[in-house]
């Protein structure tokens, strides 16, 4: 990989990127990915590179796979999430990150409630930065994670029917993915009831009220999580009309073809968006993409680090 | 011994008497006293304004000085000192400080400091309500009477319709202006920006212009239905200036401010720069179509003036994520040089005009002394001039505070000269 192939020196979001870096990460992703297979599921690309997770929010899945592909990578790597940290203490973002660096690390990955506080840190840090999801902005890994998924299930990318349905007003990861499968030729329809669509996203991809519309001839289907706090907050009125008018039932499934893929970046609420059938369903690749999630936080640290060292 | 000030062979522009000549002006004790082609000395220090353009003195309907509660962010010191090296001679200060501006001997303490330690002109403006909390009404007549000249509830809007309309109705026995800073806050909770595809790209919560809008229909009803006066602070909606152009239209006593950075900035801007919190400010930055829609407003006079909402914020208020940011940006020291290059220069509007926009109209709005050169009005004047080039320098800014998106700007047309009653308040270059 030359470093021509993805020349950012931060990752913080997918709208910056060029269709030919997208794929460069997959193409990393997919090289790396075989070491996840390996007896012995270590090389030493990062040997000696440090990276630092801030977590300003609950996460289980994305930190992890984080840690994991550092630790696969052999970068020294140090999480700190906000209960145990200082930040409990009123330390500003800055501060903290400030403080961090005096430590000298060559990564901060962070996930932030802020849309724009990586960008924030980007401005007055030394060390790269990995935009671990923001606010209602952009997750980016995640987005790449869901098109490694789809690559490798479906070949490609241009041309496939993709449906996002669900939380799309404050779903970053809606945003990421939108940018992406654009970028990359994918058709894109986003379904929501009206109160959870953010104002002039039709500018970004057709929408529709109408799930049925949305999944009809689907090659993908990425259902959004609708967070609990969004449940009392006056966007639909019950759970039950929800569920009965915008869930992913089998008989909805029915109408996308027949070898549908099912994503969903977790967790769920089973009842609500999901249908648990659809989810333990033959078409779901929601654990692939747990998996793939490795995968490509690995090729964004050594694309990012400059890993020198070979993997193979 | 009087003080006697002679400013000599300027170009004097005075749009409330159609004046546009060149002129001497003659300013003794504190007032105008001779405007001619010719003026003799006669024991009067001169100032050369040859090439320069003499105005009667610019007025900021909208500056917060923080004083008192927090001089950490502005003074009345530096804020009006910053006024004067911003070709301002008087500012209107709003009442959002600590405590609110709610009571006479609040208004007394700012008015005494200005006195004291003011580099220009300081009208203080009262609460709408007490603590500016939007339910009792203050005491406007308290109030006037200490040197209030408008009451504003600024920051805090009058949420209540009653309460407004009270306030509409009340403030007509004391001849006081309710400003009003017009936001539904229901609709604009959490927002840290415009409502609007910017904003959906970037995750960030927006407040949508319907709901500065329907603020500025119901205060347009409103006063219409008492008879009150209503001046709407930061119009920033093309919304907003359809709902003021209709309200004079009918009659009612209606006026309404822009502040240049919506008149020259758009929502893109926080795009652009990538979350810079300078660009964040309530009301936010809007689209190209209400930028549009605000020029055309001060081109036909649905806008009256140009205020800055000078809103001065330390850097640990502003150096954080976007959404934590205090809302405001400083104006006082770049507002006008802004306005003559990128509104004048850009022949957007006259030279003329600016001076209504900046003088002329905030005096009459406010019924302020000042807004004109007349033989008799006090001896403020601002001289401007039209062909200095230079870049905008928050570092060398004389307010406390840095927070602008104007930084790196190159400029043509500058304040050269301020005049308070008489006195030189601030010179380039002195």
């Amino acid at each position: 990989m030359t470093p021509a192939a993805y020349p950012h020196r931060h990752l913080l979001g997918i709208e910056p990127l060029e269709p030919s870096h997208i794929t460069a990460v997959l193409d990393t992703a997919e090289a790396l990915r075989e070491v996840l297979d390996r007896p012995i599921k270590k090389v030493p690309a990062l040997r000696g590179k440090t990276v630092v997770n801030l977590f300003y929010e609950a996460s289980t899945r994305t930190r992890a796979s984080f840690e994991i592909a550092e630790k696969v990578l052999s970068a020294d790597s140090l999480s700190i999430a906000t209960s145990t940290s200082s930040v409990q203490k009123g330390e500003t973002l800055l501060d903290t990150a400030k403080n961090l660096e005096a430590m000298n690390p060559d990564m901060i990955v962070l996930r932030h409630a802020a849309s724009g506080a990586p960008h924030f840190l980007a401005r007055h840090c030394r060390s790269a930065i990995v935009n671990a999801g923001d606010g209602a902005h952009e997750h980016p890994t995640q987005a790449l994670l869901d098109a490694l998924t789809l690559r490798q299930k479906k070949g490609r990318l241009e041309g496939l029917r993709v449906a996002i349905v669900g939380d799309v007003l404050h779903s970053r990861v809606a945003r990421s993915n939108v940018w992406l499968l654009t970028k990359m030729g994918a058709e894109v329809i986003l379904c929501a009831p009206p109160t959870l669509l953010p104002p002039g996203i039709e500018a970004l991809a057709p929408v529709t009220y109408r799930i049925e519309e949305a999944v009809e001839g689907a090659d993908a289907i990425m259902m959004l999580r609708i967070q609990q706090e969004r449940m009392t907050g006056g966007y639909f009125p019950t759970v039950r009309e929800y569920h009965a008018r915008f869930g992913l039932t089998e008989e909805r499934v029915r109408r996308a073809k027949r070898d549908v893929l099912i994503l969903h970046p977790g967790p769920m609420n089973r009842g609500v968006e999901i249908a648990s059938e659809v989810a333990d369903g033959p078409y779901s690749v929601i654990l692939d993409q747990v998996t793939n999630g490795v995968a490509v936080r690995m090729a964004v640290l050594y694309l990012l680090l400059g890993g020198s060292e070979a993997v193979a | 011994m009087s003080q006697r000030l002679l400013l000599k062979g300027g170009r004097v522009i005075d749009p409330g008497r159609a004046v546009d000549a060149d002129l001497d002006l003659l300013l003794v004790d504190g007032e105008v006293a001779d405007l001619d082609t010719r003026v003799a000395a006669r024991g009067a220090e001169v100032i050369d304004v040859g090439g320069l353009v003499v105005c009667p003195g610019f007025i900021d309907l909208h500056t917060h000085l923080r004083q008192p509660g927090r001089e950490d962010k502005e003074t009345i010191a530096t804020g009006t000192r910053a006024a004067a090296a911003g070709g301002f001679t008087a500012v209107c200060a709003m009442p959002n400080t600590e405590p609110v501006n709610d009571q006479a001997g609040i208004t007394r303490s700012i008015r005494e400091a200005a006195e004291r330690e003011g580099a220009v002109r300081v009208w203080p403006i009262g609460a709408i309500t007490r603590g500016s909390k939007g339910e009792e009404l203050a005491e406007y007549g308290d109030l006037r009477e200490a040197g209030c000249v408008a009451v504003s509830d600024d920051g805090r809007p009058v949420a209540s319709a009653r309460v407004m309309r009270r306030a509409l109705e009340y403030a007509k026995a004391f001849d006081l202006t309710v400003i009003d800073h017009c936001e539904e806050p229901t609709l604009s909770q959490g927002a840290s920006m415009n409502e609007g595809p910017v904003a959906t790209m970037l995750g960030l919560r927006g407040a949508p212009g319907a709901g500065e809008a329907i603020m500025v229909e119901r205060d347009v009803l409103l006063a219409e239905l008492t008879g009150g006066k209503v001046h709407i602070a930061h119009a920033s909606t093309a919304t907003s200036v359809d709902a003021v152009r209709r309200g004079k239209a009918r009659g009612v006593r209606v006026t309404a401010e822009a502040t240049p950075h919506h008149l020259l900035l758009t929502d893109e801007l926080v795009r652009a720069s990538e979350y810079d919190t300078s660009t964040k400010m309530n009301p936010p930055l809007r689209a190209e179509a209400d930028r549009q829609a605000l020029i055309q407003g001060i081109r036909d006079g649905a806008i009256d003036c140009i205020a800055t909402d000078h809103a001065p914020h330390t850097v640990d208020d502003k150096k954080v994520e976007y959404d934590a940011a205090a809302f405001g940006i400083v104006g006082l020291e770049t507002a006008v040089a802004l306005c003559l290059d990128r509104l004048v220069a850009a022949g957007l509007i006259s030279l003329d005009r600016l001076v209504e926009l900046f003088s002329t109209r905030p005096a009459a709005i406010l019924g302020l002394p000042g807004g004109t050169l007349a033989p008799g009005a006090p001896a403020d004047v601002t001289v401007l001039d039209l062909t200095r080039r230079h870049k905008v320098d928050p570092a060398r800014f004389l307010s406390k505070s840095r927070n602008t998106p104007f930084g790196g700007w190159t400029l043509k047309g500058a304040p050269a000269l301020t005049i308070v009653a008489g006195r030189v308040a601030w010179g380039h270059g002195r």
